[in-house]
């Protein structure tokens, strides 16, 4: 069949192109040759990724968005057009990695922020403390304390275990195989550097990471795999995934080419087997079965650690994370529809599910109007791009948020959106060793640990400017927001009023 | 009132004041008012107001109910509730006096009431009351219950404190215990409800500062069933002392660890474990509670009262003692304006309470 596809990119080498042939090595999408002392380039096969430009030693080169002109016609964008040709020449669902790019608006650019001015003097965080930790897990509604003999006070509540984070963000569930090992190295390494957590995902904990364990969320999803007694023992929490903002009612299919001997023997599944993860969990069909899985977790563990659940966030996320909560979980991830994914029909993550930040608005709520909210820790995820949205999210009523998407950022991933094709130039996504390489773990966890210390920075920047010095009075405090340009149903469900309210 | 005007809510500046007479001797209400005109330049009056403990001793055991009409014909419709809701022995007008510089008021009544206890239903007497007072807060027009304490009532409006004073006739009471407040609040919304103290059950606040955190505070004693309705943000304190101690049943030291909590620094500084892991799961637990940003604040009881201000101390609160009487002010002049000898005078530290205790409660009945 004839190929009717333009290039979405072109790379053109520039006057100060030395015939190096660096960037044919960078490139790992083959669009790259060298032909007569020159990079010659197959433009269709590039991604964007800009690897090649990144690494061009006299920043020769470019790449450039294919300006071959479509007729205009905002109904019919070109992305759409270039889709329904590659369906046309392939009978396939289209995957796609990353997370969804439509432009639908974002409400945390909707959303800002309120200041100190005179009543409250604003707080320098460089000379006054300034309070962030957040623990995880669940909070008895009250206390009971009794009067010793010597008049000091003692705790009669058996407080349930709770985890300590320095600063209220984790880092978001990726599993080994949608990663490779250098990654989660990086991740595990930088969560113990910050005190905080990162999260395994999936696909099993390498037994090499089994040291990181008090750093570490495992995951129990439908697929089960790397499930076994030491995984669960070494974790500092457990977290079933029920579901995934980027690809909400979806399972995973992890392609056999990925399934290295690392990540076989992590999964416990045949080396170049596809790994499948179901879409549904096949002993969940209903509330009743989560909260028995999450018994057994807790049975299984001693009740020794916070068990947890992760939801997309969908249309009855309010019913749904209520439940979650009665059934036991002691913290709910809350998966916006702008979360990442390693790969999922694009259709699907382009239109199914709800954003974070009314989700998150409508759970916190129902849990309060339950009075159930102090049982669980609330972290919102999916699409947490900085500081101003961590902090948004908190004032909206999450304890901390999780961040995946802005994590790869900073270890270089571009946003190129080719995950699912396993050749990841920036070594992230891919599982061949020569590019999982490309990630340098002390220099990666540098990074990360980095990016970190920054939104701490800005966290505690945006506390004193509010005049409080402590996390936990921003938490919940919609007070503290105003809305620009949100319909009112929206304002409604944020509970937040529009700017120019008292 | 709509939801959006049920969020607003008004940051204030302001004046506090208290005196106990910490073996229940008379208090008059003209030295609270004396003492509350020396700061009359930490008010602009739009807001005034007092608290008087021990002040209807022939009818200390019924609940008396202050309550606040923007009109008269509002005020069947409380009646009728209360009527059928409550065993109303006395309704009357709370007198008053035209004084210069107090405008237009609303309606003022007292009503003294017991509550059947076939109408419980199961329900603690007091959460009853609460429940009621939430009820006409909320629901009827123009109606605000602005006290509903046994022995003890509020007194306020838009106005200077000692102009209040005056107004209410402050003079003919004589209480044990009365505690004050002149406001300056930051924006120009002045209502009659308000102004400071508030007051539920026995308890009654006034607030000098901003709580930053009222957002969050509000969100949780809602999940207690408390509503704010009153547009400022010491009420919230109210409900969360009515919460803490009378139904959670803390005790005072840990409210004020609430309220004003030790840093993680001075947790992990705690020598001795079984404390540090107390404080701990204060934070932990009561997160939502803490009163962040600038406070000094004035909580009373038929017990005794008590100062605290935050924890960076960012307002000024004194104390004092001559005798048996207890004195808290925003500043040490207004105390010597009505003690100029004090056997001592302190400012508390931040986050540390200062206390005065009524001794002898039989002498107040």
């Amino acid at each position: 069949m004839r190929n009717y596809l333009l290039p979405d990119f072109l790379v053109r080498a520039g006057d100060g192109c030395t015939g190096c042939g660096r960037c044919v090595r960078e490139c790992s999408f083959h669009v790259l040759e060298m032909a007569g002392g020159r990079p010659k380039a197959n433009h269709a096969r590039c991604v964007a990724c800009r690897r090649c430009v990144t690494f061009c030693p006299t920043g020769a080169l470019r790449v450039l968005a294919n300006d071959t002109a479509y007729r205009q016609n905002p109904y019919w964008p070109a992305w759409l057009r270039q889709d329904l040709m590659r369906q046309a020449q392939t009978g396939g669902m289209l995957l796609a990695g990353s997370g969804n790019d439509l432009p639908y608006s974002s409400l945390w650019d909707h959303l800002l922020l309120d200041a100190s001015q005179v009543t409250n003097p604003s707080i320098d965080p460089l000379r006054e403390p300034m309070e962030v930790i957040t623990f995880l897990g669940r909070k008895p509604s009250e206390l009971s304390v009794s009067v010793a003999e010597d008049g000091e006070l003692c705790l009669d509540t058996e407080v349930p275990p709770q985890l300590r984070l320095e600063l209220p963000i984790v880092f978001g569930a990726m599993s080994l195989g949608a990663v490779n090992l250098n990654v989660h190295r990086i991740l595990a390494a930088a969560a113990r550097d910050a005190g905080t957590l990162w999260n395994c995902g999936e696909g099993g904990l390498h037994e090499e990471l089994y040291e990181y364990g008090e750093n570490t969320i495992v995951q129990v999803a439908s697929g089960r795999f790397g499930v076994h007694t030491r995984y669960l023992e070494q974790a500092a929490a457990i977290e079933i995934k029920m579901g995934q903002g980027a690809k909400p009612g979806i399972g995973g299919h992890l392609p056999g080419e990925k399934v290295t001997s690392d990540i076989a023997s992590t999964r416990m599944i045949p080396e170049g087997a596809d790994a499948l993860s179901p879409a549904p969990h096949h002993d969940i069909y209903s509330i009743e079965d989560l909260a028995q899985l999450i018994g057994a977790l807790k049975q299984a563990t001693h009740d020794s650690k916070p068990i947890g659940v992760k939801i997309a966030a969908v249309h009855h996320v309010a019913a749904i994370a209520s439940g979650a909560v009665r059934a036991g979980a002691d913290f709910l991830t809350i998966d916006g529809f702008r979360g990442g994914t390693g790969a999922a029909p694009k259709v699907i993550r382009n239109h199914v599910g709800i954003p974070i930040e009314l989700a998150l608005a409508a759970v916190d709520d129902r849990l309060r109007q339950e009075g159930i909210r102090n049982q669980v820790t609330l972290i919102a995820s999916g699409g947490i791009r900085c500081s101003a949205d961590m902090v948004k999210a908190v004032a909206l009523g999450a304890d901390a948020v999780a961040i995946g998407t802005a994590a790869l950022v900073s270890l270089g991933c571009t946003l190129c959106q080719a995950c699912h094709t396993g050749r990841c130039a920036w070594g992230i996504t891919t599982q061949e060793a020569s590019l999982s390489a490309r990630q340098d773990v002390a220099e990666g966890t540098e990074r990360l640990a980095n990016l970190l210390h920054a939104w701490d920075a800005e966290l505690k920047e945006m506390l004193g400017a509010l005049g409080i010095n402590a996390v936990e009075s921003l938490r919940g405090n919609r007070e503290r927001l105003r809305a620009l340009g949100v319909d009112a149903e929206a304002l409604s469900i944020l509970g937040v009023q529009t700017a120019g309210r008292e | 009132m709509t939801a959006n005007e049920r969020h607003q809510y008004v940051a204030s500046g302001c004046a506090t004041g208290g005196i106990l007479s910490e073996t229940g001797d008379v208090v008059p209400g003209q030295r609270i008012a004396d003492l509350m005109a020396a700061m009359h330049e930490r008010s602009n009056g739009l807001g005034g107001g007092f608290a008087g403990y021990g002040i209807y001793p022939e009818m200390a055991d019924y609940y008396a109910f202050h309550v606040m009409y923007d009109r008269d014909d509002y005020r069947a419709e409380v009646e009728r509730l209360l009527a059928a809701a409550t065993f109303l022995v006395r309704s009357e007008r709370v007198y008053t006096r035209a004084t210069r510089g107090i405008g237009p008021a609303p309606e003022m009544w007292r009503y003294f009431l017991q509550v059947p206890p076939a109408s419980l239903d199961g329900l603690d007497e007091q959460d009853y009351v609460v429940r009621l007072v939430m009820r006409i807060n909320r629901e009827l027009r123009g109606s605000w219950v602005v006290s509903c304490g046994k022995n003890m009532g509020v007194f306020k409006g838009v106005g200077y404190p000692e102009d209040i004073a005056n107004f209410f006739r402050l003079e003919d009471y004589r209480g044990y215990q009365w505690i004050a407040h002149g406001r300056f609040p930051t924006n120009t919304v002045a209502w009659w409800g308000g102004a400071h103290p508030f007051s539920l059950l026995d308890w009654a606040i006034v607030h000098n500062g901003e709580i930053s955190s009222y957002g969050i505070n509000r969100r949780y004693v809602e999940m207690y069933g408390y509503n704010c309705t009153l547009r400022t943000d010491t009420e919230v304190l109210v409900y969360l002392v009515d919460l803490l101690i009378r139904r959670q049943k803390l005790p005072w030291r840990l409210l004020y660890a609430v309220l004003a909590p030790p840093f993680w620094e001075q947790i992990e500084r705690m020598t001795q474990p079984g404390k540090r892991r107390l404080y701990t799961a204060v934070r932990q637990v009561y997160g939502s509670a803490m009163a962040n940003g600038p406070f000094s604040l004035i909580i009373a009881h038929s017990g005794g009262m008590i100062g605290l201000a935050d924890r960076a101390k960012l307002r000024p609160l004194v104390a004092a003692r001559v005798g048996d009487v207890f004195l808290l002010a925003s500043e040490e002049s207004a105390i010597r304006c009505v003690a100029p000898a004090p056997d001592a005078i302190w400012s508390p530290k931040a986050g540390f309470p200062a206390e005065g205790v009524l001794r002898q409660r039989e002498a107040a009945a």
